[in-house]
């Protein structure tokens, strides 16, 4: 494996156990993606988009199958080294933003710094991300004083404050009206081809889809098409 | 980092850190008071005992503490025989103690004999004892008791007159005629203890041995005597204080234990966030101990501001019973017996969140 990918799975499969029954959330995925792609994964709820993405994220780990993220095999890696590897080399975008409320906006992106081992002194190269995210004179309050959309920026420069490999976004505009939408996902854009941020992105939207370079449709734990 | 979570994680509910901090500073006060109050009880023994003047103390053969709590059983002879027989000594004076309300003792004495050993009472008000029944009381029991000069006052089944206010610090807080005290307790010719004085306190080993090889009294000197007014000396406070310490570990335990349990359900969500950014499990193990550590220090320090509020209360209310005294140097003591209960309390909740998993914690609403 690897052939340049940044991510690579083979055959992978994951089966939850609820109760004494088996559920398969993934039946067999085969899925590839460059540096700098940008993809769309869509599909109806219980498709197994959520599970491909906690996978690759390193945030469980799969039943059976070969998974490769940024050169490491995730199936032989301990919870140890997939939590190393949440700090570093993947960042998330969850809908519900899932920023620490207590924290300001400040706070949470140095928190992530910080547990991405992170120094504390000042990126003026960051500084520059966070005025083209436009949120940089909002550093100082804490979430239940941003609107969604500032709020989802947030979370996007906490996401790629330690330069991961990967950013996944998990319905990144789920919790967004039209026009924070479109400014999320032109941000999304912006990242990919100004820093070559490769970029995983689950939706429901096809609008939003139609901002990467390929969606990949999913049903039944399968990939059904590429396009 | 882990200062910026603990500290605006307490700051987010406010309520919730102060009750902690509240709770967890109860045993603090706890111990704090217990030990102030063993400690001035005992320091306040010892002062007075210094202020009769005396060399020497001689007691019955089976006195064996400092606290003596058995009838008198010294006879007031043996008074006579010091002043007249033994070398060296040029006063004794016998008094007679009968505890009334512990730890405040009444003690019978020979006026006379005590103001020439002692130098005297020092009078706030009043004058020294004249009649049988006359009483004098110092000035930190008659507070309590809201005496004045005139009054009479029923003790024992016993009507006596106050007839003088004292300076406290010498021999007793209640001082009566040793003839009446002996007479009410049906011990005439017997005293509690003879305080000695001698022409030269550096005769005083000698003459411990010389009264001893002569009689079957008990004869220490002052040093002895005060230096057995410590805790480690009084059967069953030591023991007493560990329980209470035992207390404070099990208090700290279980308050810290809760309020980090109810702390980490609430914030399940917030640990799948940070496990999701890459935090290791010792990171979430490290935040959730580090607040512990803040819930003890500032329990400890409101339990420490909270046994001023207890000294001050005893000082205002029952000045004479319980002399307390503020013991610094237990403060880590009891800072370290919180620190224990309050880690204690919280590896459960913390080894907890630290095995969380993250999805779960992250779809917990």
């Amino acid at each position: 494996m690897n052939n340049g990918f940044i991510i690579e799975t083979h055959h992978l499969r994951k089966t939850y156990r609820v109760g004494e029954v088996d559920v398969p959330a993934l039946r067999g995925v085969d899925l590839s993606a460059k540096p700098g792609d940008f993809l769309a994964i869509v599909g109806p709820s219980g498709s197994g988009k959520s599970t491909l993405f906690y996978i690759i994220g390193g945030l469980t780990p799969p039943t059976s199958g070969q998974v490769q993220v940024a050169g490491r095999d995730l199936a032989s890696l301990t919870d140890a080294g997939r939590t190393r590897l949440r700090s570093r080399t993947v960042g998330f975008v969850f809908q519900k933003f899932n920023l620490l409320p207590n924290l300001t906006a400040r706070d949470n992106i140095a928190v992530a710094r910080h547990i991405g081992g992170g120094g504390s002194a000042p990126n003026p190269q960051f500084e520059e991300v966070l005025r083209l995210l436009g949120i940089d004179q909002r550093l100082d309050h804490k979430p239940n004083a941003l609107s969604g959309g500032e709020q989802q920026r947030i979370a996007i420069a906490r996401a790629i404050v330690n330069h991961p490999a990967i950013l996944l976004a998990d319905e990144p505009t789920g919790n967004l009206d039209t026009e924070n939408s479109r400014a999320v996902l032109e941000i999304l854009r912006d990242l990919n081809q100004r820093l070559g941020q490769t970029i995983l992105m689950i939706t429901h939207n096809p609008e939003a889809a139609a901002f990467a370079h390929h969606t990949i449709h999913m049903r039944d734990g399968r990939i059904i098409e590429t396009t | 980092m882990t200062a910026r979570l603990v500290f605006e994680n307490l700051k987010h509910k406010p309520m919730r850190s102060l009750l902690s901090f509240l709770l967890i500073g109860v045993p603090v006060t706890l111990i704090l008071t217990l030990v102030g109050l063993a400690n001035g009880m005992l320091q306040d023994s010892q002062n007075r005992a210094r202020g009769v003047g005396a060399d020497l103390v001689v007691r019955g053969s089976t006195a064996t503490g400092v606290v003596n709590t058995g009838p008198p059983a010294v006879s007031e002879g043996y008074v006579k025989f010091l002043t007249t027989e033994v070398p060296h000594v040029t006063q004794a004076t016998g008094v007679v103690n009968h505890l009334v309300d512990f730890p405040v003792v009444m003690t019978g004495i020979d006026q006379e004999q005590f103001d020439r050993m002692s130098g005297g009472f020092e009078y706030v008000a009043g004058h020294q004892l004249r009649g049988p029944d006359d009483m004098l009381v110092d000035r930190l029991y008659a507070a309590q008791k809201k005496l004045q000069v005139g009054q009479t006052f029923s003790l024992m089944n016993h009507n006596w007159h106050v007839v003088g206010i004292i300076e406290g610090g010498k021999l007793a807080r209640i001082v009566v005629q040793a003839k009446t005290l002996q007479y009410l307790d049906s011990i005439q010719g017997k005293v509690s203890q003879i305080w000695v004085k001698l022409d030269n306190p550096a005769n005083d080993d000698a003459v411990v041995k010389d009264i001893e090889s002569r009689t079957d009294l008990k004869v220490n000197t002052m040093e002895e005597f005060t230096d057995m007014f410590s805790v480690n000396n009084i059967h069953g406070v030591t023991e007493f204080i560990d329980v209470i310490m035992g207390i404070g570990v099990v208090i700290g335990f279980v308050t810290v234990c809760l309020s980090m349990y109810m702390s980490v359900l609430q914030r399940t969500r917030e640990i799948g966030i940070l496990k999701a950014l890459g935090a290791s499990k010792a990171f979430i193990l490290r935040i959730i101990l580090a607040e512990a550590v803040v819930l003890a220090a500032g329990g400890t320090a409101i339990g420490i501001l909270m046994s001023y509020g207890a000294w001050w209360l005893i000082r205002t209310f029952v000045p004479a019973s319980l002399p307390m005294i503020i013991m610094y140097s237990w403060w880590p003591i009891a800072g370290a017996v919180t620190l224990v209960g309050a880690l204690l309390g919280a590896l459960y909740p913390g080894l907890s969140a630290a095995r969380h998993d993250a999805i779960e914690a992250l779809a917990y609403e």
